[in-house]
């Protein structure tokens, strides 16, 4: 951990905490931070969108609104998506990319976790993943991977 | 007072005093004798300094105070009307505009006193008027209003039969009088109550005639006053009294006729001499006037100089307000709430389509159901129709500022040019008209700069000197086209070409391949700018390809004519509506397409054995014109679910005059649909303009023919 990440750290007021929904992509947790997430929608028609990355799997009608939804895990270099009974779709209000929908396995739980038992996690340019991360939550349930929601809509270039 | 909620209000009215004050003064320039652009010049300065005076706004006030007394000295003819005049009001419009500005930031006029233009002001008011001046100046005219009657008929003139008429009234001992009515400035409905007060008087007379005539009161073509000649056998002061207990009624004032009064309305040229000054010959003292009935009978002893202003006053007022808009009763709307209901509207229609996707799903409609779906239709429509309808405005609002905008060009491009407007009441959704004015800005600019030669130059042309620039709006079927046109120079492709191979946009051998209007369209490149010199009118190479984007962002799209040595025409197709549009909805594998209905010209069923190759490329051959076709399951990378042998279902689309075929599998049929955005997450694909929401709730994509061209 660098200094400054552990300045911030002890910076940060004890006892303070963020919620998360834990959300599962293959065998992993990933938690996403709650007041990114506007809704949670069952799986449903996505009206595919030609000539565009392929990450993103096209529009949705979220009542009346149309919503691109895009796929975190080709985004991050995983499996295409199997759709099941328990795939979901997190809508996403994002400041600058607007609102945006993503494809999860199955929506777990919400956990609240102490700010102090959130690590960041050292950039490693090797892994893929990591690049999506932006830190590490221990919770009773183990360890979950905090999703960087930037990284993960940033478009690629 | 507490003065912020009315201050919305106020920069509204103040915008719409300032261009009607600009267009004025413009037109004054033109005719500076005309009394009723004086006038009417001199009533919107008016009611600024009383607007700028009840919001507090001092400085705003003092200077719209001392224009409005310059306008007076105009007004009263002591000062002329000359081109530095002109220059130094234009300054004070614009200063003007710049408090506007600054109070709609901060609700505060800001500090800028304007007092070398105050100083201007006053002295053009010096150098024109010596203080006796006031009293002369009307009698100095006398010949300028050979029409004035006598001032007891308060400048009505008789026809023949009504003076026979009321020369037997008198005869019979009846008694005939001159009236003028002056309603106060705050009425709202004047025509109402001019009909009030022609009650109350012929309660106990009867009326002759009136001035403007009975059908232009009614229509409120009248300003503040209007005259009346009544028959009666009542007192002058009965009938005063009478007319007055109108409410919002500000004065009457009468005068009792005699026989050479009526003699006198008809043979006019002579100056009878009786009358008093009518309230409106000095709004800023309208209390002051002696008009008081009492005095009516001596005022006929009033020097005939004065008797001169209501008449002359009267007959342009008439004249006038027959050309002024009857006064539409508005109400201001905040556009964000017609967006809102634009908005349920279009959640409305959807809900009708569901509605009958679904009475179709369940294929035992009784016919009950489906009567009250068609009803529901249309209603649907209509109220689309009339919410589209509240959002039109006329692109006057936004074009009006134009002949000003092209004035200061003239003088600072020393060109001569004049620009002629047509069509300014087209009317186009609010939206589109907020954002349309830029690019039309650029491009009058780009053909002030560019296109117009200079007066010699035009000259040795065999041109006549003035350029001219046209400015035209109208309607085309479900778009709205403005054209920008000028008789200047044309586009000079070579030059273009040169330019676009310096600058490295294409190669020479590009260049030699290309067509005239392929070079034209190289202007609509960033950074390309033909202007030999750089001047502050134009020439950063930034117009036209902003003017496209822009114009491109509404939906619309613009084109060039040109023809060198005689002139450019540009002109942008915009569509009426943004938000709800007429399509066909298509099939395409297992997908579903909408095309704008608007830019469909025919439907076609092509035998494959008909497609041709040409060029390796794929037409077809449809009334002697060779159609290229587009197999959109290819653009769209979606398999299609038709047999190769079979007929091709082939929507041809047009987009200016290029026309293409595009390659559908399967017709769905019409539809209203609601476009929505993709938003800027997926801006990707440019051949995608927006989605729909069907019926069954799924989402439709809207296919942009105009991109696929």
């Amino acid at each position: 951990m660098s200094e400054a990440n552990a300045l911030i750290d002890e910076l940060r007021p004890v006892g303070e905490t963020t919620q998360f929904i834990v959300i599962r992509l293959g065998d992993e947790q990933y938690g996403i931070d709650i007041k990114y997430i506007d809704n949670i929608v069952r799986m449903q028609h996505i009206t595919r969108v030609p000539k565009v990355d392929d990450y993103l799997k096209g529009v949705i009608n979220l009542r009346g609104e149309v919503i691109p939804v895009m796929s975190i895990r080709i985004k991050m270099g995983l499996e295409p998506d199997v759709e099941t009974k328990s795939s979901r779709i997190i809508i996403l209000k994002l400041e600058q990319q607007g609102t945006i929908g993503v494809i999860v396995d199955e929506v777990k739980e919400v956990v609240t976790l102490e700010n102090e038992r959130i690590e960041k996690v050292a950039y490693d340019s090797k892994d893929e993943k990591a690049n999506f991360l932006c830190g590490v939550g221990k919770s009773e349930g183990g360890l979950i991977s905090l999703l960087d929601l930037n990284a993960v809509v940033l478009e690629n270039v | 007072m507490d003065v912020s909620q009315y201050l919305e209000i106020f920069l509204d009215e103040t915008n719409e005093h300032l261009q009607s004050l600009n267009t004025q003064i413009l037109a004054l320039e033109q005719d500076p004798e005309n009394m009723d652009t004086i006038n009417e010049i001199f009533r919107a300065a008016h009611s600024l300094k009383g607007m700028a005076g009840t919001m507090g706004y001092k400085r705003m006030q003092n200077l719209t105070h001392d224009m409005e007394n310059v306008f007076s000295e105009v007004r009263n003819g002591n000062i002329k009307v000359n081109a530095d005049m002109i220059d130094v009001l234009f300054q004070c419009l614009d200063a003007l505009e710049e408090y506007n500005t600054t109070i709609r930031e901060s609700s505060d006029e800001g500090t800028n006193d304007n007092s070398a233009l105050i100083k201007r002001l006053n002295d053009i008011m010096n150098g024109g008027s010596a203080p006796e001046a006031k009293e002369e100046a009307p009698a100095a005219k006398p010949a300028q209003a050979p029409a004035s009657a006598g001032g007891a008929l308060h400048g009505i003139k008789l026809n023949e039969s009504q003076q026979s008429v009321l020369s037997e009234a008198i005869k019979e001992g009846k008694n005939v009088y001159g009236l003028t009515v002056k309603v106060q400035e705050s009425c709202v409905l004047k025509a109402a109550r001019a009909f009030l007060v022609f009650k109350a008087i012929e309660e106990t007379s009867e009326i002759i005639v009136s001035d403007p005539s009975s059908q232009d009161i009614e229509d409120e073509k009248f300003d503040l006053t209007f005259s009346l000649v009544v028959v009666s056998d009542a007192g002058l002061d009965e009938i005063l009294t009478a007319s007055r207990s109108v409410s919002e009624i500000e004065d009457v004032t009468g005068d009792v006729l005699k026989l050479e009064d009526v003699n006198a309305g008809v043979a006019s040229d002579e100056p009878s001499g009786a009358a008093e000054v009518p309230a409106e010959t000095a709004p800023e003292t309208p209390a002051a006037t002696p008009a008081a009935p009492e005095k009516a009978a001596p005022a006929a002893a009033q020097p005939a100089a004065q008797n001169h202003a209501p008449a002359q006053t009267n007959a342009p007022a008439a004249k006038k307000t027959a050309n002024k808009p009857v006064v539409n009763r508005t109400v201001r709307v905040d556009i964000e709430k017609l967006d809102t209901l634009m908005n349920l509207v279009s959640e409305l229609i959807i809900a009708k389509n569901s509605l009958v996707s679904a009475s179709a799903m369940s294929g035992n409609s009784s016919q009950a159901v489906n009567e009250q779906i068609e009803y529901l239709e249309s209603v649907t429509t209509s109220l689309h129709e009339s919410v589209m309808k509240v959002r039109m405005v006329p692109i006057e609002s936004t074009v009006n500022k134009f002949p000003r905008m092209v004035r200061d060009l003239q003088k600072k491009l020393g060109k001569k040019m004049e620009l002629y407007m047509s069509g300014e009441e087209t009317e186009l959704d609010r939206t589109v008209v907020d954002q349309i004015g830029d690019p039309l800005m650029h491009l009058l600019r780009n053909s002030a700069d560019h296109g117009l030669e200079s007066a010699e130059v035009r000259k040795q042309r065999g041109k006549p000197e003035v350029g001219s620039i046209f400015l035209d709006a109208y309607q085309d079927g479900n778009n709205v086209v403005i054209e920008v046109r000028d008789d200047g120079n044309g586009i000079d492709t070579e030059a273009v070409k040169n330019k676009a191979i310096e600058r490295g946009v294409i190669t020479p051998e590009q260049g030699e391949a290309m067509s005239e209007k392929e070079i034209i369209g190289l202007l609509f490149n960033a950074g390309f700018s033909t202007a030999k010199v750089v001047s502050d009118v134009s020439g950063r190479g930034v117009g036209l390809d902003v003017v496209k984007s822009m114009i491109e962002s509404l939906s619309g799209e613009v084109e060039v004519k040109s023809k060198l040595g005689e002139g450019s025409t540009w002109t942008i197709r915009l569509p009426l509506t943004l938000a709800i549009i007429q399509a066909l909805m298509v099939e395409i594998g297992d997908e579903k397409y909408a095309i704008a209905l608007g830019s469909i010209q025919t439907i076609e069923d092509i035998p494959p054995a008909d497609v041709k190759l040409v060029q390796a490329k794929e037409v077809i051959q449809l009334r002697d014109l060779v159609i290229p076709l587009i197999r959109l399951n290819e653009i769209l990378d979606v398999p299609s679910g038709k047999n190769p042998e079979d007929n091709l279902v082939v929507v041809v689309v047009k987009k200016g005059d290029k026309m293409a075929g595009l390659v559908v599998d399967e017709l769905i049929g019409q539809q209203e649909i609601v476009i929505k955005s993709l938003g800027k997450y997926i801006s990707k694909c440019k051949i995608i303009s927006g989605a729909t929401v069907l019926g069954d709730g799924e989402v439709a994509l809207i296919l942009d023919a105009n991109a696929l061209i």
